[in-house]
């Protein structure tokens, strides 16, 4: 639109719109990075070791109540446990993310989707440090990978879609009602247990739960994620197209009402940050 | 817009009939309950604000503008506006090519990070590939004069040392327009002098177009080529700064 500049700076500059966001989204993904192992001996271990050790602890306490029907019990708490946690990271951090950065926002054009993303993306390389854990486990049992592996791409895509169209919607109701901040909270604590982290769906049907439960859990995209999960993790085989089907849908539902919600509001967060 | 085309250089920047309204009592509504409460009596779109009221103007390429006005008049407003922060409430407003906004310094700096991992940050947010920073670091350190403190938490920083370190990345090249906004008190007399003579330097270019604002008539009498006075947001005159500025004085006479 408006390039008829001199040439003085348009080489310095990045070329497209889309470029810049790129750099943008890098520098603040590296920022977030180097904060948050700042200061601690270990570091990026970390990431490492806290899904190992909350596996640990959950795999004690609740060993004696599902384990026996579960195979390689830490392995399914550990991806469960990952998967959901990469949602419930990355979407409370999109929350306060375009308020977070009001400074910002006020005094410096940016393309605002930039934040959500940011965290999202964040997320993932912390998922990616997880997954060293997951190796560990692996090896541990003895568990050896099957080409079903390559399709952990193609679930990551559609987990970060759903969490970015999530990330876009709350953020921007965040800017208007702060409410969703302290309601969002409840919101992951009872999504986490309507979600099979830590037990077994199978468990449900065998002990007869009524069909209204089964049916508010399938319907919960996260059933669907974690089930892809576990399937190219754990059990190694190809999710049912039931299953593919619904991470799809779920990621485009999701990105589609983030985006829309998003492009309303957006021209407007400037007054309420 | 037909007559600026036919002008001696065309308009960089073009401000179409620009009004901008806030909302008063929206804006403090914070939660649902205080927005139903709101609804419910009928409160909702009460108060209107007019902070800027059809304000048109156009700078061409290499003029140097200055916007004067008492405070709370709109000048930050508009700026802000013509940065591409604000959108208008109507009218339109367009700028032609990248904007280095010196509106308030170390805007997006992280306290946390040092003032290298800031430096780069800030280049990004300014459209700056990290190729580019890595060659033009040097400048920056060098005209901040802050090199020993490169790898310091900005937190441990004077808000004087932040400054410096603000103004040499966001004109560490030529931009096509350039706003400052009273960013010159900061720093110290000499870091002052420092950059006004790089300000200076880019008007002297010609290709540069500045907008500047200040409450000191003396610096936008010696910068500046044409002036525009809002006053409570509304435009009261556009012309040569000189009889802007002293239709501005009068009205304190």
């Amino acid at each position: 639109m408006a390039s008829d500049s001199t040439a003085s700076i348009s080489n310095a500059v990045a070329k497209t719109v889309l470029n810049k966001d790129l750099l943008i989204l890098r520098q603040l993904v590296t920022k977030d990075f180097k904060l948050k192992y700042r200061r601690s001996v270990l570091g990026v271990l970390w990431s490492v070791l806290n899904p190992l050790l909350m596996m640990v602890v959950m795999s004690v306490v609740f060993s004696f109540l599902f384990s026996s029907n579960i195979e390689n019990y830490p392995l399914y708490l550990i991806v469960g446990n990952i998967t959901f946690s990469f949602m419930s990271d990355s979407t409370s951090a999109a929350l306060t993310s375009f308020i977070a950065a009001a400074p910002l926002l006020k005094k410096v054009k940016v393309d605002k989707f930039v934040f959500p993303v940011q965290k999202v993306l964040f997320a993932l390389v912390n998922f990616a440090f997880s997954l060293i854990a997951v190796a560990i486990v692996m090896l541990w049992y003895r568990v050896v990978p099957s080409w079903h592996l390559i399709l952990l791409p193609v679930c990551l895509v559609f987990l970060m879609l759903f969490c970015a169209g999530i990330g876009l919607l709350i953020g921007s109701l965040a800017v208007f009602f702060r409410d969703v901040i302290h309601l969002w909270g409840v919101v992951l604590t009872a999504w986490s247990y309507i979600t099979p982290c830590f037990w077994d769906f199978q468990m449900l049907i065998d002990r007869g739960a009524p069909a209204w439960v089964i049916i508010i859990i399938k319907a919960n995209p996260m059933y669907s994620y974690l089930t892809f999960m576990r399937d190219i993790l754990l059990y190694r085989q190809s999710p049912t197209l039931g299953v593919l089907i619904a991470c799809v849908v779920w990621a485009l539902i999701a990105l589609a009402v983030g985006v829309l919600v998003f492009r309303r509001t957006q021209h407007k967060f400037i007054l309420y940050i | 817009m037909a007559q600026d085309t036919r002008g001696a250089a065309p308009s960089v920047i073009e401000v179409n009939d620009v009004s901008m309204v806030f909302n008063m009592a929206s804006e403090q509504l914070n939660s649902l309950k205080e927005y139903f409460i709101a609804l419910a009596k009928h409160q909702l779109f009460f108060k209107e604000f007019r902070a800027l009221d059809h304000i048109s103007f156009s700078v061409r390429k290499g003029e140097v503008l200055g916007l004067v006005g008492t405070n709370g008049s709109g000048k930050s407003t508009m700026l802000k506006i013509i940065a591409g922060v604000l959108e208008p409430s109507e009218g339109s407003c367009t700028v032609r090519g990248n904007i280095a906004p010196l509106i308030e310094l170390g805007a997006g700096f992280d306290v946390e990070l040092t003032a290298r991992e800031n430096i780069y940050l800030n280049g990004a947010l300014l459209g700056y590939s990290k190729h580019f920073m890595d060659e033009h670091l040097d400048d920056i350190i060098e005209f901040a004069e802050l090199r020993d403190f490169m790898d310091v938490p900005l937190k441990n920083y004077s808000s004087g040392m932040v400054a410096r370190i603000a103004f040499a990345i966001a004109t560490v090249v030529e931009p096509d327009v350039l706003i400052v906004d009273e960013t010159l008190s900061v720093g110290d007399v000499f870091f002052q002098e420092k950059c006004e003579r790089r300000i200076q330097s880019f008007i002297d270019s010609g290709n540069v177009t500045v907008l500047f604002v200040s409450h000191s008539l003396e610096q936008v009498e010696r910068l500046c080529t044409r002036a525009v006075w809002i006053e409570h947001g509304v435009q009261r005159m556009v012309g040569p700064v000189k009889d802007v500025c002293r239709a501005y004085r009068q009205q304190f006479d």
